[in-house]
C-alpha cells in the first residue's frame, strides 16, 4: 500500500532534482531496473527468471559499486496481458521508483509500456518483443529494441532459404496482427529474391491439432512450409509435422520465430532440419561459450536464449550510459545509449541507431539431427551469417518520426 | 475440389472426432446419470496425461501400463472428490455442483501450472505405434489409426455397460429415484460415488491418449474443457450416445471448415452449440 | 439459487431500512477517502469491477440467473469505448466519420451498443433456465470471445491500447489519477443507485417473486419471459458501464476482458461477496481484485487461491461475506 505521505515525499524529491539547475543525479540515489516479463506461461523458458539471471550478471560485471552506483534490479510477471503489463508499469515508475524497464515480451505488452514509458520519460529496453513497429510507427525517444524484431526474421529466414532453393513457400499463419505481419514481411522477401508463395492458411490462436492444416500444406507441393506463428502453436506445428511425415514427402519447415528453448522442448528427433534466424547462440565463439557457461551455473543448467542474451547486453550498455552523464533521466540516458558504440562478450561491436533501434549481425541456423549434437542444447549449425548492415530494415523504411 | 485432399481432411475430421467423443464421454456420464456438470473434466484430463508422463518417467512404465494404471489412480481421486465434497450439495441447486467443480479446476490448473510452468513435457510416442501409412492421399500416423480404433472400443464399450447392462439399468434407475432403488437394498450412495469416479477415470483415460501427440501442459485441459461442454451439450446431456456421434459428427464438420473456411474452425462449434440451445434446448439425442 | 440471510425470520421493513442506509453511508465514506490509502488508479480499477459484480448480481442474486458469459457485456463495452476514443466512428457506406469522441460520449455510446448485444443475447438465452441457461451465455460469450480475436477494430492480440482520457465535460483532466478516480466514483454511484431503485421497485418485487416460485409467479398472469428479459438487459448494460469505465482507467481493451475467465472472476466475486445482498458484490469485488494485485508476484498463487476460495464459500460459505454479515446483524437486532 503506498501512503499518500510516501507519494507527496516522492514527489517533492522529484520536483526538487527536476527543477533545480540541470544538476545530473540519480533519482533516490538508486538506479532500478526492472525486468518485466512472461514468469509463467509459454514465454517463461524464454525470458522468465533467466532474463533477471541475466539483469544481475550485467550489473555485476559492470562493477556498479565500484563506479559508485547503486543499482537494483526487480522482476514482475506480466503474464501476457497488456492491462497487467501497464498496471505493473505505471505502479513501478509511479512508486517504486524503476528507472528502466527491460524484456517484455509479447507485442503487445511492450507496445502498451512502450506508451507509458514515453509518457513518463523514463527508460525501455526490449529484447523479447518482435514488433517492428517499435522502431518503427511506434518509435519512442525512450525506447531501445534490442535483439530481433519480424523484420528481421522474415529476411533473415526467408532472403536465405529462397537463395539455398527453396523457391515455393506455403504459410500457416497464426491468425492475429503478430502473425499476419510476419506472413506479410516474408511473403516480401520471398517474391523480391524470385521466389513464390503457393497458398496459405490462417489458424486460430491457440489451435492444438494442426493436421488439418500441415495436410493442406502437403498438397500444396510447396518445398518449403512457412510457420508464422510462435510459442505454443509452433511447437505443436513442428510435432505434428514430423507425425504426419511431412519431411518425407520431400518439403522442409522454415520456423520464423522460433527459440533455442523451443527446440529444447521439441527435442531434436522431430525438429531437425528446421532453418531458423537468431542473433545469438552460446556456441558461437569463445566469449559467448564462457559468458552462457556461467549463466547457465546460474539457471539450473538452462543455457541461455538469445531474449536473455540481450537483457544482459542491454543492461550493460544502459549502465554505462548511466555512469557517463551521471543521471538516470530517461531521454538524456537513451540519447547517450545511441551515442555511444555498444560492446558486449555477446553481441559483439554494434550501434544504436535514431529509431532505437541496436544493429548487430544475425545468424542463420539448422537445427542439427540427433546424432550430430554432444549433448543438450548443442542444436544448432551455422549456415549463414547475416552482416549487421543488411541484418535490419533500413533506417528510412520504417516510418518512424524520429528519423528525419 | 481436389477430392484426394478432401478426403485427407475428413480421415483427419475422423480422427479428431474420435478424440472429442472420448473426452466427452466422461463428461456424458456424470450429467447424464448424476445430473452434476463436471467443470473438473479438462484438468482431470490433465492430470491423467501427467499421471502417464511420471509412470513413464519416474517409474518407468511406459504407455500401455499408463493406459490401465491412470484410469483408476485418477479415478480414486474422483471418488475422493465426490465423497468429500460433491455429495454434500446434492440438496442444494444443481449450480452449486458447476460452481464447486470449477473451483476445484481452478486449484488443480493452477497448482500444477506452479510446480511446472506451461511450456509443457514432452511424451514419447509408443515404439509400437509410430510411424506412417502411406494412403496415397495422405500419410496417416499409426498412432492416430489406433486412437479411431480405441476410441470407438471404448465409447461402444461405455454405451453398452450404461444402456444395456443390468449394472447400468441399476445406474439409472438409481439416479432418477434413488429412495425407491435404495428401498430395494441398493447402495445408492456408493453408485453415486463409483460412477463419479468411473467419469473421473475416463477423463484421465483421454489424457494419456492425448500425451504423446499434444503437449502435456497444465493448461491442456482448459483449452479443450469449452469444446467438450459443446459436445456434450449438442449431443443431448442425458444421453451417451449422443456425445459419442456428436463427438464424431463435429469433428468432421470442423475439419471441413478448416478446410473451407479455417478462420471459423474454433467458432463453428459454439455456433452450432448456441443454435441447437436454442431450438432444442435438450440436446439432439436427449430426453427433456 | 441465492440464500438470501434472514428470509425465513420475521421481515421489519424498518430495520432493513435503517440497515441498508447505515450500510450505504459506510459504503460511501470509504469510498470518498478511498485515496488517501490506496493508489488512485488502483481504486479506479476496483470501482469499475465493484459495478460489474453489481451488475452481474442483479441477474443472479434478484433474477435467479446464473450466467457464465458476462464478460462478454463487460469486455465489448470495453472494445466499443476505447474504439470511439481513440479512432471516433467511420462508416464508409454512408459517408460516416466523426472524429474521436469525448470521453462521455464513448463510454455512453458503448453503454448504448451493449444494450443492444445484450438484447439480443438475451432474446437467445432467455428461454432456458438453470444449467441450460448458464452454458447458452457461455457459447454465446465464447463466440463474442472469437469475434474479439479476429475482427480488425479490436486490434486482435494486441487489444486497442493508448486509449486517451482527456477531459470530463471538457473541464476535468482525467489525466490526473485523483481526477480520474472520482470521475469513476461518480459513475459508480450512478449504476449503484440505478440498481438499488431496481431492486426496490414494484419491477424488483416481481423479479423476486419471479426467482422463489416461477410458476406461481405464471400463474398470477405475469408473463415472466418480459421481466427476466429486462433483468437480463439490464445487468447486462450496467456491466457494459463498468466495462467502458474500466477501458479509460486502464487505457486500454483487451482480450483478457472478454475470455471466460473474466465471466468466471464476477461470479466469484459475487459468490464470495455474498450473492443476493446489495452490498457484497463490492465487497467481494475489493477482495479478488485487491488480492490479483497484491499477490500477483506470486503468478499461480492466485489461481490456486481464486479456486480454494470457489470451493470454500460453495461449501461452507455460501451466504457470501455480507450474507454472513447480514444474517448475523438480523440475529442480534431486537425482535419486533
Amino acid at each position: 500500500m503506498t501512503f499518500k505521505l510516501k507519494t507527496l515525499a516522492a514527489a517533492a524529491a522529484l520536483a526538487l532534482s527536476a527543477a533545480g539547475p540541470v544538476q545530473a543525479q540519480i533519482s533516490g540515489n538508486v538506479v532500478k531496473i526492472g525486468v518485466l516479463n512472461d514468469q509463467t506461461a509459454l514465454y517463461a523458458d524464454l525470458g522468465g527468471q533467466g532474463s533477471v539471471i541475466a539483469a544481475k550478471m550485467a550489473v555485476e560485471d559492470f562493477k556498479a559499486k565500484e563506479k559508485g552506483l547503486n543499482v537494483e534490479v526487480i522482476f514482475a510477471d506480466h503474464q501476457n496481458k497488456p492491462d497487467v503489463g501497464t498496471q505493473i508499469a505505471n505502479k513501478w515508475i509511479d512508486s517504486d521508483g524503476v528507472d528502466v524497464i527491460v524484456d517484455v515480451p509479447t507485442s503487445s505488452v511492450a507496445l502498451a509500456v512502450n506508451e507509458v514509458v514515453r509518457g513518463k520519460h523514463k527508460v525501455f529496453i526490449n529484447s523479447g518483443a518482435a514488433s517492428s513497429d517499435l522502431t518503427g510507427s511506434k518509435c519512442s525517444p525512450n525506447t531501445v529494441h534490442w535483439t530481433y524484431d519480424t523484420w528481421m526474421l522474415a529476411n533473415g529466414t526467408g532472403k536465405a532459404i529462397v537463395q539455398t532453393g527453396g523457391k515455393t513457400w506455403f504459410f500457416i499463419t497464426a491468425d492475429y496482427a503478430f502473425g499476419h505481419a510476419l506472413e506479410r514481411d516474408t511473403t516480401e522477401v520471398v517474391k523480391k529474391m524470385g521466389g513464390s508463395v503457393l497458398g496459405g492458411v490462417k489458424v486460430p490462436l491457440q489451435t492444438q491439432d494442426f493436421s488439418s492444416f500441415l495436410l493442406q500444406a502437403q498438397s500444396s507441393k510447396a518445398q518449403i512450409i512457412g510457420l508464422a506463428n510462435a510459442g505454443g502453436d509452433t511447437i505443436n506445428s513442428i510435432k505434428q509435422a514430423a507425425e504426419f511425415g511431412i519431411t518425407k514427402g520431400g518439403q522442409n519447415l522454415a520456423g520464423l520465430l522460433v527459440f533455442l528453448s523451443d527446440i529444447h522442448g521439441i527435442g531434436l528427433d522431430k525438429a531437425q532440419g528446421l532453418i531458423l534466424t537468431e542473433t545469438f547462440y552460446w556456441d558461437l565463439n569463445d566469449q559467448t561459450r564462457a559468458w552462457s557457461k556461467r549463466f547457465a551455473a546460474a539457471n539450473g543448467g538452462k543455457y541461455p536464449t538469445m531474449v536473455q542474451a540481450g537483457v544482459y547486453a542491454g543492461v550493460l550498455h544502459y549502465l554505462k550510459a548511466v555512469a557517463a552523464i551521471k543521471s538516470d533521466d530517461g531521454d538524456k540516458v537513451v540519447a547517450e545509449m545511441k551515442k555511444l558504440p555498444t560492446d558486449d562478450p555477446l553481441f559483439g561491436k554494434g550501434t544504436i541507431r535514431e529509431d532505437g533501434r541496436k544493429i548487430h549481425n544475425a545468424y542463420l541456423f539448422e537445427v542439427k539431427k540427433p546424432s550430430e549434437s554432444k549433448g543438450p542444447y548443442d542444436y544448432y549449425k551455422l549456415r549463414a551469417t547475416i552482416p549487421a548492415a543488411e541484418a535490419f530494415r533500413p533506417l528510412k523504411d520504417g516510418g518512424c518520426s524520429l528519423v528525419k | 475440389m481436389n477430392t484426394q485432399a478432401l478426403f485427407g481432411q475428413l480421415l483427419i475430421g475422423l480422427i479428431n472426432g474420435s478424440f472429442y467423443a472420448l473426452l466427452s464421454l466422461g463428461l456424458a456420464v456424470i450429467f447424464g446419470l448424476l445430473n452434476i456438470i463436471n467443470f473438473t473434466h479438462g484438468a482431470q484430463y490433465m492430470i491423467g496425461a501427467f499421471v502417464a508422463y511420471f509412470l513413464l518417467n519416474k517409474a518407468g512404465l511406459g504407455y500401455w501400463w499408463a493406459l490401465v494404471i491412470t484410469p483408476f489412480a485418477v479415478g480414486a481421486l474422483g471418488v475422493i472428490i465426490e465423497r468429500t465434497m460433491l455429495s454434500r450439495l446434492y440438496k442444494l441447486d444443481h449450480l452449486y455442483g458447476l460452481l464447486l467443480t470449477f473451483g476445484l479446476a481452478l486449484i488443480f490448473e493452477g497448482a500444477f501450472h506452479h510446480e511446472f510452468g506451461s511450456a509443457g513435457l514432452p511424451y514419447s510416442m509408443p515404439e509400437s505405434l509410430q510411424g506412417v501409412q502411406n494412403l496415397g492421399f495422405m500419410y496417416l500416423p499409426n498412432y492416430r489409426a489406433w486412437v479411431i480404433v480405441a476410441s470407438l472400443a471404448i465409447c461402444i464399450t461405455t454405451w453398452f455397460v450404461i444402456e444395456r447392462t443390468k449394472l447400468g439399468a441399476y445406474l439409472r434407475a438409481a439416479t432418477e429415484n434413488p429412495s425407491l432403488v435404495q428401498a430395494f437394498g441398493v447402495n445408492v450412495p456408493r453408485m453415486i460415488t463409483l460412477t463419479y469416479g468411473a467419469g473421473v477415470g475416463l477423463a484421465a483415460l483421454a489424457g494419456v491418449f492425448a500425451a504423446p501427440i499434444y503437449q502435456v501442459s497444465p493448461l491442456m485441459g482448459s483449452s479443450l474443457i469449452i469444446v467438450v461442454f459443446a459436445v456434450v451439450v449438442i449431443g443431448g446431456m442425458g444421453s451417451i450416445m449422443g456425445s459419442i456421434l456428436t463427438g464424431f459428427g463435429l469433428g468432421i464438420i470442423e475439419g471441413l471448415t478448416k478446410y473451407f473456411y479455417p478462420q471459423a474452425s474454433s467458432t463453428v462449434i459454439f455456433v452450432i452449440m448456441a443454435i441447437v440451445l436454442m431450438i432444442r434446448p435438450q440436446g439432439l439425442f436427449g430426453q427433456r | 439459487m441465492s440464500e438470501q440471510a434472514g428470509d425465513h425470520q420475521a421481515h421489519d421493513p424498518s430495520w432493513e431500512r435503517r440497515y441498508e442506509r447505515n450500510a450505504f453511508i459506510v459504503l460511501f465514506v470509504v469510498f470518498v477517502a478511498m485515496p488517501a490509502f490506496i493508489y488512485p488508479r488502483f481504486g479506479s480499477q476496483l470501482l469499475c469491477f465493484a459495478l460489474f459484480a453489481c451488475a452481474f448480481n442483479l441477474l443472479i442474486g434478484f433474477g435467479g440467473l446464473l450466467s457464465f458469459g458476462h464478460s462478454m457485456f463487460f469486455g465489448m463495452s470495453a472494445y466499443f469505448c476505447a474504439y470511439l476514443a481513440k479512432s471516433g466512428l467511420a462508416i464508409g457506406a454512408i459517408g460516416l466519420k466523426i472524429p474521436p469522441f469525448p470521453v462521455e460520449l464513448a463510454i455512453v455510446g458503448a453503454v448504448l451498443a451493449t444494450a443492444v448485444l445484450g438484447l439480443v443475447t438475451g432474446l437467445l438465452a432467455i428461454k432456458r433456465q438453470g444449467i441450460y441457461f448458464a452454458m447458452i451465455t457461455l457459447a454465446l460469450a465464447q463466440m463474442v470471445y472469437f469475434f474479439c480475436l479476429q475482427a480488425p477494430f479490436t486490434g486482435g492480440e494486441d487489444g486497442i491500447q493508448s486509449v486517451p482520457r482527456g477531459k470530463a465535460l471538457g473541464l476535468f483532466d482525467l489525466n490526473d489519477p485523483l481526477v480520474m478516480y472520482y470521475f469513476v466514483f461518480v459513475i459508480f454511484f450512478a449504476g449503484f443507485g440505478l440498481i438499488h431503485r431496481i431492486i426496490h421497485s414494484p419491477f424488483g418485487q416481481v423479479l423476486k417473486a419471479i426467482r422463489e416460485n416461477e410458476p406461481r409467479a405464471i400463474s398470477l398472469g405475469y408473463r415472466t419471459e418480459r421481466y427476466k428479459l429486462a433483468a437480463f438487459v439490464l445487468s447486462a448494460t450496467l456491466a457494459g458501464l463498468a466495462g467502458a469505465a474500466k477501458a479509460i482507467v486502464a487505457q486500454n481493451a483487451s482480450l483478457t476482458d472478454v475470455h471466460w475467465s473474466m465471466s468466471g472472476e464476477v461470479v466469484l466475486m459475487t459468490l464470495l461477496g455474498g450473492m443476493g445482498t446489495v452490498f457484497g458484490p463490492v465487497v467481494g469485488a475489493l477482495v479478488i481484485i485487491s488480492m490479483q494485485f497484491y499477490l500477483a508476484e506470486l503468478g499461480s498463487w492466485v489461481t490456486i487461491t481464486q479456486g480454494i476460495i470457489f470451493v470454500v464459500c460453495v461449501l461452507a460459505f455460501r451466504r457470501g461475506i455480507v450474507g454472513e454479515i447480514e444474517a448475523w446483524l438480523r440475529k442480534r437486532r431486537k425482535p419486533g
